[in-house]
């Protein structure tokens, strides 16, 4: 099962979803904005063109569809959306100082390797070397989730949280040639409007606390003081 | 005749590196809207040093002169190791990556240790920030590159490079990451911005001119060329390694001149990359070049991760 | 079948009319009415479940059994109740000046979504589409916590929007798991199918089906407030109007342990083990005790009783977790009677706190006093919630102790404990407030406090005798669930 045994669909599919596991570690490491959500753009289009190939080499024209999608919210409207708020709040010269960067790169690495150990009961079922798409997807989530913990600028959140909709995207695509039309079509509808809804945050956010910065929220805590 | 070819191989590598710094340098200043000096001046600079008498401050060792051939004859080994034209070479089968990594390591060393012996504040300061930053490149170059011989099972680059020629057209995806790890290496390891600029002599960011900075003569002369040398051999690492096609696989004449004709052109394209990189990046504080090798080793370990991971026989 | 239609377009109808005319004097009347409605439509289809069994629609896309159908109805009737309360509520809360109208259009449009995606999770077959509803059931109610624009009501908001929106993300990689494992079997069009997929159970690849339930137990564990991912909880709870806690309390928690069982007894069926069954009781009670002791520290009155309820939901997940037909009763029980009795609470908590203005607990004091509904409502209702005899709310715990003395006899004292910490802490609290000393000036106000005895009237009936048709349908459901009789 080694790659140069396999065809060349399954080989772009794995180099794309190397591709999207890169843009997700370089989404890691940006401290600056704009070009964070370039890099989430540049995922959004690696997605739409690993969705083209699918649906092309299967034969399945929903996932034109799909592909459509993604383009039309991954790499237009949400980044588009985002690169005005940045340029709204003044905040597109700023470098997050992000703390210890390294140790997020080599954390992000580790939790690629933890989901590669997760999954590995599953991979063993499977002849399909296309499943370890699966476990870069899963990485991409968490790295997803680690992008959020790292960073402090909501912009920041948000695209975290749309790269975690990007590995799912990615492992729904991949692993199992796409979901049924109308759970796609409910995912996409659900991720348009949390889009709508983080414009909205935004707006409420900076009119009270007027800064962009996830940490001044601080008010609430688990145990009053 | 295979020695031969490997001599010759060995002496084309060594007489073509100033001419790749002279290309280097005339794609820069085209870029910057300045008049190029021609192709060959890395020539006359070369010739014009031998000629002059060398200073030797009177404070420096005997190891202050001996440097400088050592990190000459290093270089000159590692361009054996490295196929230039032609692959199956007994020189590149005597030695394979680790001792490449281990020549660089070996002439980093002199280098450093003779900046040191002069007892100036700059030769000390160039030492300590040329090992801080090679300790951090040398694993990631590790990484990068054993993420290739995993791939050909075979540290030995010719085989590496077999492989990857008799594999056809298979898309690796963790080349993409040892490709761009590889890169990043080589422009810290051969001191080009953003990590060191090889034009300035400003105290607070040259690196790798603060340790040469009491060389004169023709000891400054060999090590120009040593690290000439050095960039001509990281590039061709990258050249050969990553887009291998056209590289000779039998020694007859044709195939040989048609190889060196594919390199030419791989290096024109590679140097003006280079170029262009340079001209559009600044140069970074020395306190982020940790962070910029730490992504390189990254990348790196990304691209093991992803041959393990995505490519790997199980 | 068409009863379910009909729900469904009720909701859509109501969110549009809300959002899109004008604003109307009677508002929060119109929104009762849809409720009621809605109420109707349930009772209808509870009816029909009832007399002819399972339905499945055409399509398949709809499933109504009876797991499901009881459940269908208590959100109908929680949403009905609130909707009386939140009437008069909203109204007051105009008058005091934190709202607008156009806020107010807002609250009610998005009351009718999230009733729709409640009733949406409830209703399909397709466990994709679950998640969606479930989603935009998170999607619909962030703006009503934000909805005073206040910063720590927005700063709840956030919090409730990123932390449900990424635990819920990991329901979904749960979900293309079960989808990937399904697919395996042909028929890639119906593999999301529950009512498939629970006949095909046993064919799926035990090995995938583990791993997609720890990853769905995450996803909706958020929501339901396990511990350690309740952290939005207590925030929205307590930043948002009232009536929203009510159903959040009485109704979100509760489709999202419907969620994560309905995907238990794929994974049961499946793996032939008690893995799932495990994982849900650790989960279940530590968020359980953690809830009780979180109980005492408290200081704000919704904060209290948001932690009682990841208490009890910690309670309930602990019961399907161990999985006997005696637990699963005990669960279904205890999910009925908390929705009742907690929404019941929020309803009185609300009004004390409009009458006291504020939400703080050392403030609230003497509610007795000023309005002895009030005061004697939320006693009764935090005596109800407490576990005493003669609620509902006994029954189900003593069925659960039972239960679990039977099954794991070294678990009990720690339930025995964690109820009695939680007792400890709403107590503390409750007592000074009911009692205490009026403060000067405080009058009462305009309170509808019929949901409330309505809501508490039921528990108490349900602790002196479960009527013969809903203990049918519990065994029904035990039966459907756990796979053996009561």
């Amino acid at each position: 099962m080694n790659i140069e045994t396999q065809d060349f669909y399954t080989q772009a599919i794995l180099s794309m979803s190397a591709l999207v596991g890169l843009m997700s570690f370089l989404m890691l490491g940006q401290g600056r904005l704009p070009r964070l959500i370039f890099v989430f753009a540049m995922q959004g289009i690696l997605l739409t063109l690993t969705a083209i190939l699918a649906a092309n080499e299967l034969h399945s024209p929903h996932l034109y569809i799909s592909a459509f999608l993604t383009f039309a919210l991954k790499v237009v409207f949400i980044p588009s959306m985002l690169q005005k708020q940045v340029f709204a709040m003044n905040v597109h010269r700023d470098v997050e100082a992000l703390k210890n960067n390294t140790a997020v790169m080599l954390s992000g690495a580790s939790l690629m390797i933890f989901s590669y150990y997760v999954l590995q009961p599953i991979i063993h079922t499977s002849s399909m070397i296309m499943l370890n798409a699966l476990v870069v997807s899963l990485s991409v989530v968490l790295l997803g989730l680690l992008l959020m913990i790292s960073h402090r600028q909501a912009v920041a959140h948000v695209v975290g949280f749309m790269s975690i909709e990007n590995g799912l995207f990615f492992a729904a695509m991949v692993a199992t040639d796409g979901m049924p039309m109308v759970v796609e079509l409910g995912v996409a509808f659900d991720v348009l409007v949390a889009a709508v809804l983080f414009g909205i945050f935004f707006f409420h956010i900076r009119t009270s606390i007027d800064s962009l910065d996830v940490d001044m929220m601080n008010k609430l805590h688990e145990v009053e003081r | 005749m295979n020695w031969a070819i490997a001599i010759f191989q060995t002496v084309l590598f060594v007489a073509l590196a100033p001419l790749l710094a002279g290309f280097l340098k005339f794609c820069k200043c085209r870029l910057q809207n300045r008049r190029a000096p021609s192709f060959l001046q890395p020539y006359r600079d070369l010739l014009k040093l031998t000629r002059k008498q060398p200073v030797i401050s009177e404070d420096a060792s005997w190891l202050f002169c001996v440097a400088p051939y050592i990190i000459f004859t290093m270089m000159v080994l590692a361009a054996t190791v490295i196929p230039l034209i032609a692959v199956d070479m007994p020189t590149s089968e005597s030695a394979d990556v680790i001792v490449l990594v281990g020549f660089f390591a070996f002439a980093r060393f002199f280098l450093a240790l003779a900046g040191l012996d002069v007892g100036t504040a700059f030769g000390g300061m160039g030492s300590s920030r040329e090992m801080t930053i090679s300790s951090l490149a040398e694993p990631a170059m590790l990484m990068a590159v054993f993420t290739i011989t995993m791939t050909a099972s075979n540290t030995d680059l010719s085989g590496a490079i077999h492989h990857i020629l008799n594999s056809g057209s298979t898309l690796h995806p963790s080349f993409v990451f040892a490709l761009f790890a590889l890169i990043l290496v080589a422009v810290a390891e051969t001191g080009r911005i953003p990590v060191d600029n090889p034009t300035t002599h400003l105290e607070l960011t040259m690196i790798h001119e603060a340790m040469i900075l009491e060389y004169s003569g023709r000891h400054l002369a060999l090590i120009e060329w040593a690290s000439q040398l050095k960039l001509m051999l990281y590039g061709v690492l990258i050249a050969n390694l990553f887009f291998p096609w056209g590289i000779a696989q039998s020694f007859t004449f044709g195939a040989l001149s048609f190889a060196l004709i594919a390199l030419v052109l791989k290096l024109v394209v590679l140097s003006i990359f280079l170029a262009l990189a340079e001209t559009a990046v600044a140069k970074m504080r020395l306190f982020r070049v940790q962070e910029y090798l730490g992504f390189a080793y990254l990348l790196g370990l990304l691209g093991m991760l992803s041959h393990i991971i995505l490519e790997s026989t199980r | 079948m068409i009863a379910v239609y009909l729900l469904l377009f009720l909701s859509v109808a109501g969110i549009a009319f809300f959002a899109l005319t004008g604003h109307h004097k009677d508002i929060g009347k119109l929104n009762t009415y849809i409720n009621a409605v809605s109420l109707a439509m349930t009772i209808w289809l509870a009816t029909t479940v009832f007399q002819h069994g399972t339905i499945l629609s055409e399509s398949k896309a709809f499933l109504i059994d009876s797991f499901n159908v009881y459940l269908i109805v208590l959100t109908a009737f929680v949403g009905f109740t609130t909707s009386l309360f939140s009437a008069p509520y909203m109204a007051h809360e105009i008058e005091l000046g934190k709202l607008t109208e156009g806020r107010l259009k807002l609250y009610y449009s998005m009351y009718q979504g999230f009733m729709l995606a409640m009733y949406l999770v409830l209703t399909t077959n397709n466990m994709g589409i679950m998640w969606v509803a479930m989603e935009g059931a998170t999607l619909a109610t962030v703006l009503l916590v934000s909805l005073y624009r206040t910063p720590e009501s927005i700063e709840a908001a956030w919090k409730y929007f990123i932390l449900c929106g990424v635990g819920i993300a990991q329901a979904l990689f749960g979900t293309i798991l079960l989808y990937y494992a399904a697919e395996k079997l042909g028929n890639p069009e119906n593999a999301l199918l529950w009512s498939v997929l629970h006949e095909e159970a046993a064919q799926l690849n035990p090995d995938i089906l583990e791993i997609s339930f720890v990853f769905l137990l995450i996803g909706y564990g958020t929501k339901i407030g396990l511990v350690p991912l309740h952290n939005w909880l207590p925030d929205a709870h307590s930043e948002g109007p009232t009536p929203m806690s009510a159903v959040l309390s009485g109704l979100l928690l509760n489709d999202a342990l419907y969620a994560v069982v309905r995907n238990k007894m794929l994974v049961d069926g499946a793996t032939q083990s008690h893995i799932a069954g495990y994982l849900m009781m650790g989960f279940g009670l530590v968020s359980f005790l953690v809830a009780a002791l979180f109980l005492h520290r408290q200081k704000d009155i919704k904060r209290l009783f948001s932690y009682s309820s990841i208490e009890h939901m910690g309670l309930m997940t602990f019961a399907f977790g161990i999985g006997g037909s005696l637990a699963t009763f005990a669960a279904l029980l205890h999910m009925t009677v908390h929705s009742l009795v907690k929404s019941a609470i929020f309803v009185t908590v609300g009004h004390a706190a409009q009458i006291t203005g504020t939400q703080k607990m050392a403030q609230i004091r003497g509610l007795i006093r000023t309005q002895p509904k009030v005061g004697w409502g939320l006693l009764i209702g935090t005596v109800a919630i407490a576990g005493f005899p003669p609620f509902g709310v006994f029954t189900s715990e003593f069925l659960l102790l039972l239960a679990t003395m039977r099954e794991y006899p070294w678990l009990t004292p720690f339930l025995l404990l964690g109820i009695g910490i939680a007792f400890a802490g709403l107590f503390r609290h409750i007592q000074p407030m009911v009692y205490g000393e009026k403060p000067e000036g405080q009058l009462p106000i305009k309170a509808n406090l019929i949901p409330v005895m309505v809501h508490l009237g039921l528990a108490l009936w349900l602790g002196l005798a479960i009527p013969h048709f809903l203990s049918d349908w519990f065994s029904q459901a035990t039966l459907l669930i756990s796979g053996s009789a009561l």
